[in-house]
């Protein structure tokens, strides 16, 4: 066993224990602050992959201001824990047992049906970084720039929506 | 070396984790975090798989999926305080009043 595949075992140890966490725990800011580790340890992936444009902008938009919009509604709210009363007995169990379904499906079919794949690419020497960055840049204001402009037309509406559905009502006399 | 199933497998962990996240909690933000696990762990996959065939659509992919769960999380955050504000709570359990 080489020294990737243990440090690759161990994030993945991190990001699974991070994700549970977020979901069994009590208070929605304590659920907040492990999505925000699971997401830079997601990031550390993305290092990992050769990827490191990714791996910033993951940081910066989903640990930076995604997360802390969350924090943010549920402070605002004081929505941290809800009274917890079980208004469908067999729905929790129902739910465990179909996501375990799902999850022993998808990973069978991927091991048995899928054509063999090779290894992930290690970022090599001869390709370094800045060099990463320019190619993806150009492919991004190339090949791709119509859904750029779109992606900002798209953030503008969310903006205009976001205003106008917390924006307070006149009173009409 | 990492083979790529080993990448497709976590992130396969990890949006089931988001799907059960949606369905056995009842507090509205923790439904959406899950929905933003469910898309991380996509995200996971499209970088593995454009590691592996040495090409940048999936990167760039995964660029306007950030972008749009951005824009996702500023609207549905503010529904949320919208339903918050006339109902004084966000268990989805009591949103039931359209229910026919």
């Amino acid at each position: 066993m080489n020294l990737d595949l243990i440090f690759f075992l161990l994030l993945a140890l991190i990001a699974v224990a991070t994700a549970l966490g977020m979901l069994l725990s009590r208070n929605a800011i304590y659920s907040a602050l492990f999505l925000v580790l699971n997401f830079v340890t997601v990031a550390v992936f993305y290092l990992l992959l050769g990827a490191p444009f990714i791996a910033m902008a993951q940081i910066t938009v989903y640990a930076g201001a995604i997360m802390v919009l969350f924090l943010f509604v549920i402070m605002l709210l004081g929505a941290e824990s809800l009274p917890q009363e079980q208004v469908l007995p067999w729905q929790r169990p129902l739910a465990v047992l179909l996501a375990l379904a799902l999850a022993i499906e998808s990973t069978f079919i991927f091991l048995t049906r899928a054509r063999p794949l090779g290894d992930v690419t290690q970022p090599d020497e001869s390709v370094n970084t800045v060099t990463n960055l320019r190619a993806l840049g150009e492919a991004l204001f190339t090949q791709y720039l119509l859904p750029f402009e779109v992606t900002s037309i798209l953030l503008l509406v969310a903006m205009i929506g976001a205003i106008v559905l917390v924006r307070k009502e006149k009173r009409v006399p | 070396m990492i083979p790529v199933n080993y990448y497709i497998i976590l992130s396969a962990i990890l949006f089931t984790i988001g799907v059960v996240g949606v369905l056995i909690r009842r507090n509205a933000l923790i439904i959406f975090m899950s929905i933003e696990l469910m898309l991380n762990a996509a995200n996971l996959a499209f970088v593995a798989f454009s590691s592996v065939i040495r090409s940048f659509s999936g990167q760039i992919f995964v660029f306007f999926v950030i972008a749009v769960a951005a824009a996702e999380v500023a609207v549905g955050l503010a529904l949320i305080v919208e339903i918050f504000k006339s109902k004084r709570s966000i268990d989805v359990d009591q949103l039931s009043s359209m229910k026919g």
